[in-house]
């Protein structure tokens, strides 16, 4: 190697360091793009897709579109739902199956969405709940169905 | 062998790096052997994180193991789940329609974009510069962002179904999307003026950890490791899948076989997939993001096998079906396991600091390697 090229070699790399150390103090000065989000001081922007947990919607007078089909059930890789169903008479003195319990077990969950898909009367949906710890792993295991809710009317 | 060399040979010292090591990038557990500084052998030790998801998979429906190959590879899971949905799909014969086959390429192309710009810190990281490391995270939060508002989700997406894909694009993504292009091209000059041509990073990577382009087809090295070899595999150009044939983008390969050769074919890539993205986003068709499906679906008896190109090379799906609602074997043929494998030879005669490097330039995600 020459001494031409090796003052060459010196030169470009001091060149390429500068470059760099540029970029870096343009990024100094102009600080003015705060790109952090202060989590616990202000609520996560989360998008309107986005899969929280499993939650069943429930009407003004308490009724929510689950039959109990156990579609979701089948379709959940994990054992995360677990449906319990019981006999309802309706007027008509016929036997009818319906939900008993929707037991959902956070814990357990991937949150695939493949639950969502497979539900044939959209009656459960994911929900934007975003802080999920808790004290007791009792707490995770939900009961999504509400106490005293039936089924909607018109839903089959 | 490993008790042999260090029992005969009284000059040399075997130390542990990993598994908890900030370089290994997981729980990735080697043994060298060292003679002074100089690395005469690595030994990869792999478990720590073994799954089992191959046989998890036996248990679980053609729709449902999908969610699993997720966290696999979990830096590149979209196109994870790509090659699952298409194994199955093969099987079934399902024509997958022409918006869904653009939506899935979109996604792989900025799930790459994504994989890549985080590598991309990972290695400056490991070869001991900090900034560019939120650089990247400051892009790649971009593309998060907007698979979160597609998908759901930011990082286990679970997108790709057998027939097309869950749910239709966002209304917000072309905009989104068209946002990005420009920013991350001026981002991708940013990157080459902090580290590409920085002279600390050159020396630090070029002529370490150099491997041939036979020495890559022998260990069955793919993706851009192997095209930095010289050795042009890729699975997108030389058996293309869904609308890649119709597409015009370059292979990106180098002859140098280097970590700089594999850095550059990485940046290379980005650009690459940054036209991709160019050329779909104004073209999606339009129609149904799903084919008709039946509710469960059952596999005819046989073996099939279909393969895509992950950020880190050749993903392979293999299921052999007796003709029941689950598999009766899957096979993941994962590009980080045969990556690795060259690992020792691309490591030995070098110091241990190039160790880092040549790491940091194989783009290890340790649960593709142990599944």
């Amino acid at each position: 190697m020459t001494l031409r090229n090796y003052l060459r070699n010196i030169f470009q790399g001091l060149r390429s360091l500068w470059t760099g150390m540029r970029r870096t103090g343009y990024y100094f000065v102009h600080h003015k793009e705060i790109i952090t989000q202060q989590y616990p001081d202000e609520p996560p922007r989360l998008a309107e897709r986005f899969r929280g947990e499993v939650v069943m919607p429930h009407n003004e007078s308490n009724e929510h579109r689950c039959t109990g089909c156990t579609a979701c059930e089948l379709a959940c890789p994990n054992g995360t739902i677990k449906i319990i169903t019981k006999y309802e008479v309706t007027p008509e003195g016929k036997k009818k199956k319906a939900l008993d319990q929707f037991i959902y077990h956070l814990e357990l969950c991937t949150l695939c969405n493949l639950c969502i898909v497979a539900c044939p009367t959209d009656a459960i949906k994911m929900s934007q709940a975003f802080e999920h710890s808790v004290l007791d792993r009792r707490e995770l295991i939900k009961i999504l169905n509400k106490p005293g809710s039936r089924l909607m009317d018109g839903v089959e | 062998m490993l008790q042999e060399i260090t029992s005969t040979d009284t000059g040399c010292l075997t130390i542990n790096v990993g598994p908890q090591h900030p370089s290994t990038h997981g729980v990735l557990h080697l043994v060298i052997t060292l003679s002074g500084e100089t690395i005469l052998r690595v030994d990869p030790h792999l478990g720590y994180i073994h799954r089992s998801i191959e046989k998890m998979c036996e248990s679980l429906s053609y729709r449902q193991f999908i969610y699993v190959t997720s966290r696999m590879d979990y830096l590149s899971s979209h196109i994870n789940n790509h090659g699952c949905a298409l194994c199955v799909e093969q099987a079934l014969q399902i024509e997958v329609p022409p918006r869904a086959q653009v939506i899935r390429v979109l996604m792989d192309e900025l799930t790459r974009m994504a994989s890549h710009v985080l590598w991309w810190g990972a290695m400056a990281m490991d070869v001991g510069a900090i900034t560019p490391f939120f650089h990247a995270f400051r892009e790649r939060e971009l593309i998060n962002e907007i698979m979160e508002e597609t998908c759901g989700a930011r990082l286990t997406m679970n997108y790709m179904v057998p027939g097309g894909v869950m749910f239709d694009l966002h209304p917000n993504f072309q905009k989104r999307v068209k946002d990005f292009i420009p920013f991350f091209k001026s981002k991708l000059d940013e990157y080459d003026e902090l580290l590409t041509h920085n002279i600390i990073f050159k020396q630090r990577t070029q002529h370490i950890g150099v491997l041939s382009r036979e020495d890559a087809i022998s260990y069955g090295v793919t993706g851009p490791t192997a095209r930095a070899s010289g050795w042009a595999c890729d699975v997108r150009k030389r058996v293309p899948y869904e609308c890649y044939d119709r597409l015009r983008f370059e292979e990106v390969v180098e002859q140098a076989g280097d970590c700089y050769a594999r850095y550059l074919v990485r940046m290379g890539e980005m650009r690459q997939s940054l036209s991709l993205v160019e050329q779909l986003i104004d073209n999606i068709p339009q129609g149904d993001f799903q084919a008709k499906t039946k509710a469960v679906l059952k596999l005819p008896k046989g073996e099939f096998y279909s393969r895509v190109e992950t950020a880190r090379g050749e993903f392979g799906v293999y299921i052999v079906s007796e003709g029941g609602t689950t598999p009766y074997r899957i096979k993941f043929r994962s590009p980080g396991f045969s990556n690795l494998s060259a690992l020792d030879h691309m490591a030995r005669g070098h110091k241990i600091g190039d160790l880092v490097a040549i790491m940091g330039s194989l783009d290890l995600v340790i649960p593709d390697i142990d599944r």
